[in-house]
């Protein structure tokens, strides 16, 4: 029988997820900042701690780097904790934590040890909150082998792929796009995972791949949607996680379209879309490429405050809409 | 443990808190891991001179008395986070050499399979949850695994090492900020051998103490001279039966000093032959023990030799073990990275 399934939103969903872990496992437990009486800066935790007390939905002091280093050490002792940044911004403060230990701590002792935490950020632009506040730093975590890092961009993503991190021994870090919060989407009740390590094809198409992240994924499918009525036919690629990368869809999508485009909010440069570009030109699907790669990802600057200087330093609709036309006319 | 019995007990009750709290039998084997630490140190330094061993290392040598004593009143479920300069750590808490060698060798016996190294050195099993490249990365995962003993109910207590460079990373306050707010049962022990690298603590340091720090957490701060076994094993056993309790953690600043440099790359401009001629000659934690045991009846010169040559005997063996155990093949040079691998 299928489990009923209502309309959440993505926020919802991921606290729904960490209501089922716990309820699932009392080893599960979350730390952060005001995740407590407040719900956390976005109330993704919400009433959580009404419910689960407040030894298990744990308020740390402001202190990211400690904070982060109290989750490794509870995950390396036998207990699974969740642990949100209240901004991914924040992760600056924690890297070492979550670079030298977390990920390393496996390998270092020769698989003695595993390290099951699972971090959330909230993480990119369009909320006004200015430089310090709005980055999409993913690519750097992507960056450590060790780690895991996905995207979910959907709310039933979001429940599915947090209840495969909470289940994963290693550890595990999750960029939630603060715009996706509110997003409502099908969650079905009860548990399910969603894969780690597998990109899902949101919208078959002949004429040109897209790759997408996060919050771009909708982005492309809505491109898509204006694309569809001139006769550009995209094929949409979630790529979810970003490691380890579900090479073999992306390539099997190339070799069906013979066009990428890659698209991001993170600074363009040396970022996913690299990864991805490069990962295809080294493939078999290099031969069936028919245009060059394109990459659209965020501006070379800091996040600005301006509304509309916030706006133009990420890809939007229009500008995926014109890279893509231009891409499929060899335009270039 | 077994302590002394009561008749035994009233014949030392002058003596300093290790004579009337724990065995002869156990202070001797007190007294033969220490020379299983220095000569386990030397060992490593001399197959490093020769080649055997690559990277580089951080030696304790002089500070033997510190790891044996916090690691004294310790149970073998207790936990530890160990430091750069852990190797002490690691044998005070029941790692046995032969691994360790072996580890320092690069082979697949060791601790960590070749994969770690000295920096790394860890055994799990008997609590030792590893040493940290990181000065001071191994606080917060101290209080993280002090936080599982509460939240699990274990009974656990969880003693974090660091050196005195650590007491001036970020990391260290944060991590006894938290320590306190939520009574977790650790204990943070400094080994301030006076100098991170070689920076000396009164340079890099506001206060004249680190104990001093405790007061900003609400928690006890207790100075030790590190090189007199008795009083850290007696600062140690309070600071347990503290953390048991449930009272919440302590701050041990145990004063030593380190005879080597800081690694193999130390050419000891910082300090003076005369003051580490001083050490060496008038604080030699391993001299003022065996002087003590001696003094008090607990030895004599025959069991002392008996010691000596046994450590030297399981010091060959572990270096035999390490040289003929076998290295990893290249092609798993991808293992461990991720469970699934494993």
């Amino acid at each position: 029988m299928d489990a009923m399934v209502r309309e959440l939103s993505y926020a919802q969903a991921i606290q729904e997820a960490m209501a089922i872990a716990m309820d699932m496992d009392e080893r599960v437990f979350l730390m952060g900042e005001d995740i407590g009486v407040y719900g956390g800066a976005f109330q993704v935790t919400g009433d959580l701690v009404e419910r689960y007390g407040t030894e298990r939905v744990i308020d740390t002091p402001i202190s990211e780097l400690g904070g982060a280093g109290v989750a490794v050490g509870a995950a390396l002792t036998g207990m699974r904790p969740i642990f949100e940044f209240q901004f991914s911004d924040f992760a600056t403060l924690a890297m070492e934590q979550i670079v030298n230990q977390a990920a390393k701590m496996r390998f270092m002792l020769g698989g003695e040890v595993s390290v099951p935490v699972v971090m959330r950020f909230p993480a990119g632009s369009g909320t006004g909150a200015a430089a310090q506040h709005s980055q999409s730093l993913e690519a750097w975590l992507g960056h450590v082998p060790g780690l895991k890092v996905i995207q979910p961009a959907t709310p039933y993503d979001a429940k599915g792929m947090l209840l495969a991190a909470v289940a994963d021994p290693d550890p595990v870090m999750i960029f939630e796009h603060k715009l996706l919060y509110k997003m409502k989407g099908p969650v079905p009740e009860g548990y399910y995972t969603v894969p780690i390590g597998k990109a899902d094809i949101r919208r078959e198409g002949r004429d040109l791949t897209i790759v997408a992240t996060s919050i771009m994924v909708q982005k492309a499918l809505d491109a898509a949607a204006t694309l569809e009525a001139e006769g550009i036919d995209v094929e949409v690629v979630d790529l979810r996680t970003i490691r380890p990368m579900d090479k073999q869809t992306v390539i099997d999508s190339v070799k069906k379209t013979s066009r990428l485009m890659c698209v991001y909010e993170a600074v363009k440069t040396l970022g996913i879309g690299a990864e991805v570009s490069a990962m295809i030109a080294e493939s078999e699907a290099f031969d069936y490429l028919d245009a060059p790669i394109v990459r659209l990802g965020g501006a070379e600057t800091p996040i600005p405050y301006n509304p509309e200087l916030e706006k133009a330093a990420v890809p939007q609709v229009p500008d995926i809409i014109t890279a893509a036309r231009d891409l499929v006319k060899g335009v270039r | 443990m077994a302590g002394a019995s009561k008749a035994v007990a009233d014949s030392r009750a002058n003596l300093p808190f290790v004579y009337r709290q724990y065995s002869a039998e156990q202070l001797k084997q007190v007294l033969y891991k220490m020379y299983l630490i220095r000569r386990f140190e030397e060992g490593a330094e001399e197959s490093y001179m020769r080649g055997l061993i690559h990277g580089t290392m951080h030696l304790s040598i002089g500070q033997e008395a510190c790891a044996m004593g916090i690691c004294m009143p310790l149970g073998e479920d207790d936990q530890i986070t160990s430091t750069h300069r852990g190797h002490g750590h690691c044998i005070a808490k029941g790692a046995e050499v032969k691994r360790m060698f072996a580890e320092f060798f690069g082979k697949t016996t060791g601790y960590c399979k070749g994969r770690g190294g000295s920096m790394h050195i860890a055994d799990v099993a008997k609590g030792n949850l590893g040493a940290n490249g990181i000065v001071g990365g191994g606080i917060p995962i101290a209080v993280g695994a002090a936080l599982s003993s509460k939240m699990m109910k274990t009974g656990k207590v969880v003693v974090s090492f660091f050196g005195d460079g650590a007491n001036n990373e970020g990391a260290f306050h944060e991590a006894l900020n938290m320590a306190a707010v939520w009574k977790l049962p650790v204990i943070f022990v400094c080994e301030n051998n006076g100098y991170g690298m070689s920076t000396s603590t009164a340079r890099s340091t506001a206060v004249k103490n680190i104990a001093d720090r405790a007061a900003a957490y609400s928690m006890p701060g207790v100075i030790v001279n590190g090189n007199i076994f008795s009083e850290v094993a007696e600062a140690s056993y309070k600071a347990v039966e503290r953390a048991r309790a449930g009272e919440g953690p302590t701050l041990i600043e145990s004063k030593t000093y380190r005879h080597r440099g800081h690694s193999k790359s130390d050419r000891n401009r910082y300090r003076t032959k005369e003051e580490i001629e001083d050490w060496m000659s008038n604080r030699d934690p391993i001299t003022l023990f065996e002087n003590e045991l001696r003094e008090f009846g607990f030895i004599d010169d025959e069991g002392i030799e008996a010691i000596r040559s046994g450590v030297a005997q399981e010091i060959a063996d572990g270096i035999e073990f390490a040289k003929v155990s076998p290295s990893p093949d290249v092609s798993e040079t991808g293992n461990y990275v991720y469970t699934e691998q494993a």
